[in-house]
């Protein structure tokens, strides 16, 4: 039967994500030391964990109201004015949803109409495009630098902007490439945004996993940006989270109550277990971030060391847990090298091309694995490279 | 606690290189580091860990307790010497218990090589009151590395996207 002419077009039109390549072929592989998971190594703290299990023991096993637990938003709020110095009304400000993903096709089918222009810097997370298609919105890609950092540059969007452009996508600290925007790049942002008058989904699931002096910036505590802002942050990667599936959005009320509706309707409410470990994160798991960021940190120093001197070349990223090491020395593509890599010496990692076009001629590297587990991924990557000369 | 400790001692075999870089110092510091802790005794060594269980013909190990009449001078510190000063004798521990006093790991042949030893070197020292002998039977995790389940880490991982 064909089902093509039942089926969405644009749904059909959808590209599978290019990270799952590759994975697919370390699955039918023994031995395959793998750099390709965006999820954190660590499990949930013991005492998250333990919250959740209590809640369930009292039968704790119905709905949350659709917004999310008022106590859950009320911590939410107090975490995010603690850390991030931007204040929430939990009341009206606030939404809890399945994961960070959740939270972003929320906003982008709030605000979407058909033919609206979003700006999508890459490389980024693979999701921006397809949901802004699926929303009826038309993606236009800023490709972002590798000599910038890979930052974003105020230029470089306003280069971009039409008359129908909307909506400004800002995925950082960045998946694929460990970038960072520091206060000021985010101050030169905020111009070209208020000058054209349109609005920003800050994607800030990594806000928790930054390694330079300065901490990360919401683009919410940027002046005036507040009420242009949608941000999006979740408890996966910050607190080990990621199966617990849970995420949440903030921003004016006007857009929040809309983005509710569309909760309401295709998911009711957030998991009802997820939601109590996630207040005890909120308030007893700043130590655990601590924890495990270092860890992260000492990892990260090693990788972007030992790339760099096997000829890989980095700039030091310094968020996220991803390394995006330029693989050009070797004359491959960035499919080419990431296949011949997996099927020389068995190790995974991903091309930079999946994140976009612009990501050709890198790929991404995650550490968040053990350090024993890197060291080993790391000496089979400098067999492969040598091996290549 | 110093960090290049932690490290180290989850793993010997990074370099001085690879210490630096995830340190954030120089190798010479590092270097520095390491001779310090040598010559002060904080770092004894550098050995394998070997999962003998995997090694055919490596043995038994037992777990010892022993109850023990402390000295009036020097305490548990002379029979924890004469204990430890054979060589089958992999670890000796002074615990806080109120079952027994020393705690030792016996390296054996047999199962009954250990328990000729307890009862012929052990149990027979003036000190010692009584002794409890427990063999192992599975070493699940040794010195922070996990021997028993050598699945991959990241198995339970899925990669979704």
């Amino acid at each position: 039967m064909d089902y093509s002419k039942f089926l969405n077009e644009k749904v059909q039109g959808i590209k599978p994500s290019g990270i799952r390549k590759f994975f697919d072929i370390a699955n039918e592989m023994d031995h395959v030391i793998s750099l390709s998971i965006g999820e954190p190594d660590f499990t949930t703290p013991w005492h998250v964990r333990q919250e959740g299990i209590e809640s369930l023991r009292r039968g704790h096993t119905w709905y949350s109201p659709n917004r999310g637990f008022m106590e859950l938003r009320s911590q939410i709020s107090n975490y995010f004015a603690r850390r991030f110095n931007v204040e929430y009304n939990p009341e009206t400000e606030i939404v809890v949803t399945v994961g960070g993903s959740e939270a972003l096709d929320l906003c982008l089918r709030t605000l979407i109409d058909t033919g609206d222009e979003v700006l999508i810097p890459q490389p980024s997370f693979v999701c921006y495009e397809p949901m802004t298609v699926m929303a009826g919105g038309k993606p236009v890609i800023i490709e972002t630098k590798a000599e910038n950092e890979f930052r974003l540059t105020a230029e470089e969007v306003e280069k971009h902007i039409t008359p129908k452009t909307k909506l400004l996508i800002l995925p950082f600290p960045n998946n694929p490439t460990g970038a960072v925007m520091r206060r000021t790049h985010l101050e030169e942002i905020a111009k070209v945004v208020e000058k054209h008058n349109i609005l920003v989904l800050s994607d800030e699931i990594y806000a928790e996993l930054t390694y330079g002096k300065e901490r990360h910036v919401s683009f919410a505590d940027i002046k005036g940006m507040k009420e242009r802002t949608i941000v999006v942050n979740g408890f996966s990667k910050s607190y080990a989270m990621t199966g617990w599936r849970l995420g949440y959005a903030l921003g004016p009320e006007e857009i929040i109550s809309q983005m509710l509706k569309l909760h309401q309707y295709a998911i009711m409410s957030a998991p009802t277990t997820a939601q109590y470990a996630a207040i005890e994160a909120l308030k007893h798991g700043d130590s655990d971030i601590e924890r495990m960021r270092s860890e992260y940190d000492i990892r990260r120093r090693l990788i972007v060391d030992e790339l760099c001197r096997m000829g890989l070349t980095c700039f030091e990223p310094e968020g996220a847990f991803y390394v995006f090491p330029s693989i050009q020395i070797s004359g491959m593509t960035s499919e080419e090298f990431c296949e011949k890599l997996i099927f020389a010496q068995h190790v995974a990692i991903v091309p930079g091309t999946a994140f976009g076009e612009c990501g050709e001629g890198f790929a991404r590297v995650s550490y968040s694995y053990s350090l024993k587990h890197i060291k080993e991924a790391l000496e089979r990557i400098e067999r492969f490279v040598n091996e290549q000369k | 606690m110093d960090k290049l400790l932690e490290l180290i001692n989850q793993n010997s075999e990074f370099t001085t290189a690879q210490l630096a870089a995830m340190l954030g110092e120089s190798e010479e510091s590092i270097t520095n580091k390491i001779k310090n802790y040598k010559e002060k005794g904080v770092i004894k060594g550098y050995k394998a860990l070997i999962d003998w269980d995997k090694v055919p013909d490596s043995g038994v190990k037992a777990i010892i307790e022993l109850k023990v009449t402390p000295k009036p001078e020097t305490g548990f510190d002379d029979i924890a010497k004469i204990v430890m000063s054979y060589d089958n004798v992999e670890n000796v521990y002074l615990a806080a218990s109120s079952r027994y006093d020393l705690v030792a790991t016996v390296k054996g042949e047999t199962i009954q090589e250990i328990a000729e030893f307890v009862s012929k070197r052990l149990s027979t020292l003036d000190a010692v009151i009584g002794t409890a002998t427990n063999f192992v039977l599975t070493q699940y995790k040794e010195g922070g590395v996990v021997f028993y389940d050598e699945d991959d880490e990241d198995e339970q991982r899925s990669l979704i996207l």
